[in-house]
């Protein structure tokens, strides 16, 4: 634990992506090879189901530390992580424990299943037996995920340093649905099984926004242009007669979606299909909003799949007739998918093909991009016609055109601290529109909430402002004056009936602040819901 | 109803009995000060009364005042109010005023800290009926480790960074953290740069205490002079282009908030070490409990929850709104002023 508890401290020590590799490295040369499959599974989010609920792990560490249960909360607020306010209150001794990761990772699966008395008791003699940043990491293993900004693919790249295995060959390994517990390093990392690959989804490949003119891509024939769906990035993947679907997260969701299970015997084995997945409520593209009624949801129910079905979007193919077909041309990989298209099209299947627009010119596809909202796109992705299917964000060959966000004015009505680099600010943010209430007089009503898109100078302008203009508090929530306008830019809208303004917006976030404005002259409920006619309509 | 022997104006903290202010915020003629820092030595008072050893510092800072000093727990009267001056061990010369009128005392605190940090005189608890305290840290998590404990982190930072053929810049504000980090910085490891403003406050505590020797950075300074050695600076050097000149480098910051990974990583310093010119949770129970106070007054920090806390175990507490710093925001450990003459002397 001490070497592992170093190393979190080393990652979240450094905001430099080279000082994170060398530290990940050096870690993974010297790691028990137990270790090294518990640290891998952590930093790709494959933490060990919670052994204890938050509610008793307060309680237990406020004992300890002997304070009062709202003075833990209120702590809580302004540290604003759960496990670092806990690992801060409880006193360090003069013990240590020498146990390494793998044995706490054990002892916490079978602590799962243990009483309550036992769980106290195993917490509070390693509360106590650890020193402050291991009580941490001890506390956040139990908790959570480790925030300390280490993607998968920085892991990779020191796991690659550190054993000499091609980087891209140990993202295909990585991926999927293993379970550190039963796996040695050995198996995961080391050996070549083609058999554990069946359900093993390839790494996917993401565009890059483009930022300035589009015409310095050069030619436009050299690019292969259609639209941005808005929905789930998925692979689906059909091999020896069964079907799984991953998400971009690596998570997989074949159980969410079972309408793909009638792609089994029609598409054949051995196809791997690169696709989004959109609700397709009444025979066409819905809104992220009713796509968010299927996310949720392990299992679904057959009046839901009946209201909002989904299908595929279906842009690129990574394995075709068993073989993987990512260092093939676009433009080869598209043709295998458009020819495969035509085979199934008429066979009634949720998947549509994810049409290429041709066009010559920048001026049209400018002009393209502006139908986004007509056809229910986010924008236009361009990829290059010669380009392999790559592994992650690099830039060049891929990228993303989306249009730009809807913009409303609104009045900032209530304050939360935010965490992580953000705790201890106020930087959640909700924001109100104008309506007239029954007796006709005009209120402020919630109807959204932003976190990002101020500087950090801004925040804390606005932070400050907050505690000065504090009229209630909730908790960690603040009301403030209506004082303040923001300009908020969002990607979509829907009427929405859970909602008390009647809308729902998808992606809002801060895009100024409108010191120029005051409060009666930012927007109403009534504009916000003319922009959905607009836009959907 | 009977006036208070101390009481709460827009203007700070007065004696109605004695005319007299303690740490006020706005000009007034008659000002007792507790320490130097901006947020309670304030510009534009008539007279000032301090501890001897704050003379110097304040009128550094202050330029040409009207003031007097005093020594420890040497009383002197007001209109029949006694007042006397006792260490806070927050940084040189910072003194809680202990104020007394037909035998009831009150005591202010300005702020203060219970470790001995062997440059202030350390802090003694005075005993009074009421007692008026910060609260800069006054949550229960904060808990700070040992000087002597953080120095050694500080010291072995400093000589990983020169072995990897680094600088090494450490942020401590100019008046109190940038010499107590000095005091106790290993010189083995190499040479002490200092930045202006840092600088100029340790020379007027040098007569003092006993310090390492500093090398002030001028524009002469050559570039490859820093490597391997350590730069003291205040805060608001952080991300200046007054600290390219020292690349390659490694940042450091001392100071209670660094107890908070949030706040480290949103100032985005490489290494925080947890040292602070304050009490901690329990320093401040502590310090309570030893005055005898019946009655306290939380004066700022997390005044609210803490007072909240003292009600809770049988205190009479309350807060009371002053202009001190180190509210839930994090000015407590840098002091505008001495920032703004800093990057003066940086530029």
């Amino acid at each position: 634990m001490k070497n592992f508890a170093e190393l979190i401290k080393a990652l979240d020590s450094s905001n430099k992506t080279s000082v994170k590799v060398d530290a990940l490295t050096e870690y993974f040369r010297r790691a028990s090879p137990e270790d090294k499959v518990w640290t891998i599974a952590i930093l790709s989010h494959r933490r060990p189901p919670r052994p204890v609920n938050t509610t008793l792990l307060r309680l237990w560490a406020n004992e300890l530390a002997n304070i009062p249960l709202w003075l833990f909360e209120e702590s809580y607020h302004i540290v604003g992580d759960l496990a670092e306010t806990i690992a801060l209150i409880i006193p360090t001794t003069k013990e240590h424990s020498d146990k390494s990761l793998t044995e706490f990772l054990q002892e916490m699966i079978a602590l799962k299943k243990k009483t309550d008395d036992e769980k106290r008791e195993y917490l509070r003699t390693n509360w106590l037996a650890l020193n402050y940043y291991e009580r941490f990491v001890f506390t956040k293993l139990i908790t959570g995920s480790f925030r300390i900004g280490v993607s998968q693919k920085l892991m990779t790249r020191a796991l690659s340093k550190a054993e000499g295995v091609d980087e891209d060959l140990l993202a295909y390994k990585l991926m999927g649905d293993w379970n550190p517990d039963k796996i040695t390093f050995q198996e995961l990392i080391l050996d070549e099984k083609s058999s554990d690959y069946l359900s093993k989804p390839f790494p996917f490949y993401l565009a890059y926004p483009i930022e300035g003119e589009v015409s310095a891509l050069g030619d436009p024939e050299d690019w292969s242009i259609e639209h941005k769906w808005d929905g789930i990035r998925s692979q689906t993947i059909i091999r020896e007669n069964e079907m799984y679907v991953w998400s971009r997260g690596e998570e997989l969701v074949t159980d969410k979606y079972p309408e793909f299970h009638s792609f089994v015997g029609i598409i054949p084995n051995g196809t791997v299909i690169d696709g989004e997945i959109l609700p397709f409520p009444e025979g066409q593209i819905g809104t992220f909003n009713d796509l968010q009624t299927r996310i949720g949801r392990k299992t679904v129910s057959a009046a839901l799949l009946a209201k909002t079905p989904v299908i595929i979007k279906a842009y690129d193919l990574l394995e075709w007739e068993g073989k993987d077909i990512r260092n093939l041309p676009y433009d080869e990989r598209r043709d295998l998918l458009e020819k495969l298209y035509e085979t199934i099209k008429d066979s009634n299947l949720p998947i549509q093909i994810s049409e290429r627009v041709n066009l010559k010119s920048w001026e049209d596809v400018t002009t393209e991009r502006m139908r986004a909202r007509e056809m229910k796109s986010e924008g236009l992705m361009l990829k290059k016609r010669d380009s392999a299917y790559q592994v992650g964000r690099k830039k060049g060959d891929w990228w993303k055109w989306k249009i730009e966000p809807l913009v409303i004015d609104a009045v900032l009505t209530y304050a939360m601290r935010g965490s992580g680099r953000r705790a201890n600010l106020f930087t959640d943010y909700t924001f109100a529109l104008w309506q007239d209430n029954e007796n006709g007089e005009r209120e402020l009503v919630t109807f959204a909430k932003a976190y990002s898109g101020l500087t950090d100078a801004e925040f804390r302008k606005v932070d400050d402002w907050i505690k000065k203009h504090t009229l209630e508090r909730f908790g960690p929530v603040r009301s403030v004056t209506p004082q303040l306008v923001f300009e908020i830019g969002f990607e979509g809208i829907a009427f929405s009936k859970r909602h008390k303004s009647g809308v729902a917006t998808r992606f809002p976030r801060i895009l100024r602040w409108r010191h120029d404005k005051k409060i009666e002259e930012a927007n109403s409920i009534e504009d916000i819901k003319n922009m959905i006619s607009h836009t959907t309509e | 109803m009977k006036i208070p022997l101390l009481a709460f104006n827009d203007k700070g903290i007065y004696c109605h009995q004695a005319d007299v202010y303690l740490d006020p915020w706005r000009p007034v003629t008659n000002a007792i000060i507790t320490h130097g820092h901006a947020d309670h030595s304030r510009w534009g008072h008539k007279n000032y009364i301090t501890h001897h050893t704050n003379v110097p510092i304040i009128k550094h800072r202050l330029g040409d005042i009207n003031v007097t000093g005093k020594d420890w727990n040497e009383t002197f009267t007001i209109n029949g109010v006694k007042f006397s001056l006792h260490p806070a061990g927050h940084i040189i010369g910072s003194a809680q005023i202990r104020v007394e009128y037909k035998g009831e005392v009150w005591v202010f605190t300005g702020d203060y800290k219970t470790e001995d940090d062997g440059i202030s005189v350390p802090y003694e608890p005075v005993k009074c009926h009421t007692f008026i305290t910060e609260n800069t840290f006054g949550l229960p998590a904060f808990n700070w480790i040992p000087q002597a404990e953080v120095m050694t982190d500080i010291n072995n930072w400093w000589a990983e960074n020169k072995a990897e053929g680094k600088t090494s810049i450490l942020f401590g504000y100019t008046l109190g953290k940038a010499q107590r980090l000095l005091k106790y910085l290993d010189t083995s490891n190499g040479k002490i740069f200092t930045h202006g403003a840092v600088e100029n406050m340790t020379n007027v505590l040098r007569p003092m205490v006993d310090f390492p020797p500093t090398t002030l950075i001028t524009r002469d300074t050559k570039k490859e002079e820093f490597t391997g050695n350590i730069v003291l600076a205040p805060p608001s050097a952080h991300g200046s282009i007054w600290i390219r000149k020292m690349t390659p480098f490694v940042t450091g910051s001392a100071s209670g908030w660094m107890a908070f990974r949030g706040a480290r990583r949103r100032r985005a310093i490489d290494k925080g070490f947890v040292l602070s010119d304050h009490c901690d949770w329990y320093g401040l129970l502590d310090s309570i409990k030893a005055t005898g106070a019946e009655k306290i007054i939380c004066t700022h920090g997390y005044s609210d929850v803490f007072s909240k806390y003292l009600r809770e175990i049988g205190y009479d507490a309350r807060t009371e709104h002053t202009q001190y710093e180190g509210d839930e925001g994090e000015t407590a450990e840098t002091d505008k002023a001495e920032l703004e003459q800093g990057n003066v002397d940086a530029a």
